[in-house]
């Protein structure tokens, strides 16, 4: 039975939802999920959870009762081609009297087993807070200094309590986790920079100060800029400066020993069904080697060394736009938000990142990639398009930057978008749909199943694209589904990964079922 | 088996919530909201989803940081309020989530405040407090359950002829087997809960998004006039029972049985209908049980080979044990994340006369029961898709069975209870057996019998001798 109440969207709810061509101001967004309403959102905790965890050789211990460990256990599709650690999951499994007795005593007792049982060797722990451990109030950066005192690992908390924000907050606590690991190279190459040349330091400061310069012949403004110079000289030796000369030294080495010419992080990628692999593989023909991937098939190794990289590029942007930011903070590193989801946004990413690079060795090697693989890419898209022009399609995802790039990459395919939303969009990726789309497009911020079903079925979608959860409710009503989730098992970024999307719209949106199951008995 | 470990890698469980998820899915015309952070209900529909291939909708009262200083009560009125005007449910459950309950949160009295303040006097708003560290999926269940009919049974003071069946956590077709076999005995009962058709929703142009089907509101309350219960819940605690609830209550006989997976579990289900209905054994059910016992003889030098480990939901645990150990199929491992003090008991009992050392684990968790599935030489495995990980890694096949399978397509149709789903069931696993059989043998005894004489021969390997290996 429906219930005539049941097609209209809650009050409260209206200004979450716009249509495309109405002259209304901005779409609501970025607010706390509203009660009842059924939001397909998660939590804090699930955000951290899936930004950090694909890092493989680290131990991600979850301080909490088991369900959270339990419902995140292994269900990302993160390759890996190492360690797997990352695919277990480990949790403190509270229980009623820790919570009553406090869950610190049990997170020590874990952290020894991990530390003395033979079969682990953790270099850095991860301790994820949940909900339960955020109200009784465990400490649990005291728990990870003193087990970082007592076994000389690293030990590092994330504040990812569940109520605490939404999935963002989440984000941003995984990224701070990331930077506390990056810390340690701050660290090493200080520690590195004192212990040898310390001494060396001091003599050259003492050196340069008691020098007399020779002013014979200058005038005031001459020798003020000597001065200066002099000066300037002393302070980049006695602060930071001696960091980058480091890292510079260290790049130089690296790049004059192997083929590659520059080196650069990948953020925002998680590596789901070898995604990450494909991105890097464009980056090493041209010549860019990674030095380490945010967070998909990366190992600690790698994060701690990423200071040295010089450009993060920036995949998913509502994940690690954060961390990009931060690391151009702390280490002077600057960002690019590139998209491989699309063809023409690869293109751009690719000549994007060559530029910025400005080494013409670079900029000549995409355009032959660019070269090599574009004929055929088109090829196979323009028989999918023969199949998928004219259909019709919902997109309800997690994140903006996917939305952006399926709208993008629908208008190229002939695809009509009648309907988009985010669990987590900005205003300004509502702005850029709404740029995007066409009048009457349905554009809508943490929508729930109802809004969902109103929508597809007012506007006539053939197919929703959405994570699991939506998949159930587009085949209750017939309609095709695209699987946008992290449980993906083919990639969809770059050459493969349009026509992999194309090919995958078509096998759904065309399958012969959908006629065969409106044919046959008379009621 | 103790287990003296405290870090837990790779559960073997859930939290209490989700048991009583699944628990009001079989309710007609129910919603349910928890009461806590968004995060549980989004990851308890995505897991259920899966297993189901339905659309679930699970509410959630969405606290947040002010909430969980300030107390999360409007959070609740708010949610109560919204899911009613977006669903219009006959039912509502409210349960709490680890973190309602941590801050302190009295639902009941919210409850009755709401209701008083609200007119909503023909929802039924049903409370369970069930916090994730209070127990796992299994005990959620049953707790709900209980708590449904403590909160709405009542006695009109008439006896009814109705029994009451208080269905374990199976699949919605065998949730239809069992009342297809009520029915063979014309026997009138109310299936608690119900998700036969809730969680396997035909296909109709017309989707509404609170599933057909349930046990409805004005069954459940005459449950109290009912003539008998029939329990499927041999190691649930009688603290969570609503046999032993309607027994005390109302006066209702009890039985309490395991999940009828195999022939002495049937016998034991259809008797007790034979019993109470004082109607003979029907004629089809006879020639069922005959074609079991059948395929038992046929099979049972296959399954005598077979080594297995059992793990996932106690009662089920209990039941796949039971088809193994009658079969001549040794449960060498039968592992639970639950804690349960009865488990070890009961499955010792059922194993008695087994010759080999069985390996009772309650409170355990998946890298425990991997550590012994390798060390046992465990060459199949009987349980959820969470053992999809040692499948994986070490290559023992997995036949899933129970809550949840999120690797296989099906889950809602697996039919492995009564005679003939028994016999399904049983043919799936002999046929595992049968495989490993076939795919290996020639490999084993060439390299048992032939290879190792001629590595004794020549201390140089023939090159064909590759042939074949992994």
């Amino acid at each position: 039975m429906k219930s005539p109440k049941s097609n209209e969207a809650l009050a409260e709810r209206k200004d979450f939802i716009m249509t495309k061509g109405d002259n209304k101001g901005n779409i609501k967004c970025d607010q706390h999920s509203l009660a009842g309403a059924v939001s397909q959102r998660a939590c804090v905790y699930s955000g951290a959870r899936v930004v950090l965890n694909p890092v493989k050789d680290a131990y991600h211990l979850v301080h909490g009762p088991i369900g959270c460990a339990s419902y995140t256990w292994d269900i990302r599709g993160s390759l890996t081609s190492g360690a797997d650690f990352f695919r277990s999951s480990f949790s403190t499994d509270l229980r009623e009297k820790d919570i009553v007795f406090g869950g610190e005593a049990k997170l020590e007792i874990v952290i020894e087993e991990l530390m003395e049982k033979e079969q682990y060797k953790p270099e850095v722990i991860f301790i994820y807070s949940t909900c339960v451990v955020g109200v009784i109030g465990d400490d649990l950066k005291a728990v990870a200094r003193k087990a970082e005192e007592k076994y000389g690992v690293r030990v590092i908390p994330v504040e990812s309590s569940g109520f605490a924000g939404t999935k963002s907050k989440g984000y941003k606590a995984a990224c701070e986790a990331l930077l506390n690991l990056m810390s340690d190279f701050k660290a090493e190459s200080n520690r590195v920079d004192s212990n040898k040349k310390a001494a060396d330091r001091k003599n050259k400061i003492k050196e340069i100060s008691d020098r007399s310069e020779d002013y014979t012949g200058m005038n005031t403004k001459e020798k003020i800029r000597v001065l200066q110079k002099k000066l300037r000289y002393i302070n980049s030796l006695q602060t930071g400066k001696a960091i980058d000369d480091f890292k510079n030294k260290k790049i130089k080495e690296q790049v004059e020993k192997g083929k590659y010419r520059k080196k650069i992080n990948l953020l925002g990628d998680y590596n789901l069904a070898a995604e990450g692999w494909i991105i890097e593989n464009y980056l090493n023909e041209v010549g860019i080697e990674l030095v380490a991937r945010f967070t998909g098939d990366s190992s600690i190794k790698d994060i701690r060394r990423a200071p040295t990289a010089e450009l993060n590029i920036v995949q998913c942007a509502g994940s690690m736009k954060y961390l990009a930011k931060r690391m151009q903070q702390e280490f002077g590193i600057p960002f690019l938000e590139i998209s491989f989801l699309g063809l023409q946004d690869s293109l751009d990413s690719l000549r994007k990142i060559a530029r910025f690079l400005d080494d013409q060795i670079i900029i000549n090697k995409v355009e032959k990639l660019i070269a090599r693989r574009l004929p055929d890419t088109e090829a196979k898209l323009k028989i999918y398009k023969n199949y998928l022009a004219g259909k019709k399609a919902a997109i309800y995802v997690g994140g903006a930057f996917k939305a952006i790039s399926l709208v993008k990459q629908f208008n190229d395919l002939g695809i009509k978008t009648v309907m988009v939303g985010t669990q987590n969009g900005k205003e300004s990726d509502y702005e850029e749909l709404k740029e995007l789309t066409d009048s009457g497009t349905i554009i809508l911020d943490d929508a729930n199943p109802s809004e969902l079903e109103v929508f597809m079925r007012e506007k006539g979608a053939d197919v929703l694209v959405g994570g699991v959860k939506d998949r159930a409710l587009a085949y209750k009503m017939g309609i095709a589904f695209f699987d946008h989730n992290h449980e993906r098992k083919h990639p969809l970024v770059g050459f493969e990964g349009v026509v992999n999307l194309a090919q995958e719209l078509d096998l759904t949106i065309n399958s012969p079922i959908w006629k065969a199951i409106r044919s046959g008995i008379d009621e | 088996m103790s287990n003296l470990k405290r870090l837990n890698v790779n559960p073997c469980k859930m939290c209490m919530p989700i048991g009583a998820a699944i628990a009001f899915k079989g309710i007609e015309e129910s919603m349910l909201l928890m009461h806590g952070s968004q995060g549980c209900s989004t990851y308890m529909r995505r897991h259920m989803s899966t297993h189901y291939e339905e659309p679930i909708d699970i509410a959630s009262s969405s606290i947040d940081e002010e909430g969980t200083v300030y107390g999360g009560e409007e959070n609740l009125r708010q949610g109560l309020k919204n899911l009613i005007k977006l669903y219009s449910p006959k039912v509502i459950g409210v349960v709490t989530t680890c973190l309602a309950e941590t801050i302190g949160e009295d639902i009941n009295r919210i409850v009755v405040d709401f209701k008083k303040k609200n007119d909503v006097k023909d929802i039924s708003i049903i409370t369970v407090s069930t916090p994730g560290y209070g127990g796992s999926q299994f005990e959620g269940y049953y707790l709900t359950l209980r708590k449904i009919i403590e909160q709405l049974a009542e006695s009109s003071g008439y006896k009814s002829s109705k029994v009451n069946v208080i269905a374990a956590s199976l699949s919605p077709a065998e949730i239809r087997e069992i009342k297809k076999i009520l029915d063979l005995f014309d026997l009138e009962y109310t299936m608690l809960p119900d998700i036969s058709r809730t969680l396997a929703v035909p296909f109709t142009e017309d989707y509404s998004k609170i599933p057909p089907g349930g046990t409805t509101v004005s069954e459940i309350k005459k449950m109290g006039d009912a003539d008998f219960t029939i329990e499927f819940g041999d190691l649930v605690d009688s603290s969570l029972s609503t046999a032993v609830y309607l027994k005390n209550e109302f006066e209702i006989p009890a039985y309490r049985l395991p999940i009828p997976i195999g022939l002495k579990n049937t016998d034991k289900f259809i008797n007790i209908l034979a019993e109470i209905s004082g109607k003979k054994i029907p004629q089809s059910l006879k020639e069922e049980r005959g074609r079991l016992i059948d395929t038992m003889i046929d099979s049972h030098k296959y399954n005598g080979e077979g080594r297995a480990a059992i793990f996932g939901d106690p009662e089920m645990i209990y039941a796949v044990s039971s088809i193994c150990q009658e079969n001549g199929i040794d449960p060498v491992i039968m592992a639970t994340g639950t804690d349960l003090d009865i488990f070890e008991k009961k499955l010792k009992e059922l194993t008695a006369e087994t010759r080999v050392n069985n390996l009772i684990f309650s409170d355990t968790d998946f890298e425990e029961i991997r550590n012994y599935v390798n060390e046992y030489d465990i060459n199949i495995m009987i349980g959820n898709s969470d053992g999809a990980f040692i499948e994986e890694k070490d290559g023992v096949p997995l036949i899933r069975v129970g809550f949840p399978i999120h690797d296989r397509v099906g889950a809602s149709r697996q039919q492995n209870i009564g005679y003939q789903g028994s016999n399904n069931f049983l043919d799936q696993i002999t046929n595992q057996l049968l495989a490993l059989k076939h795919n290996n043998y020639r490999k084993d005894l060439y390299k048992e019998y032939y290879q190792s004489n001629n590595d004794k021969k020549t201390s140089q390997k023939p090159e064909e001798l590759k042939v074949g290996e992994k």
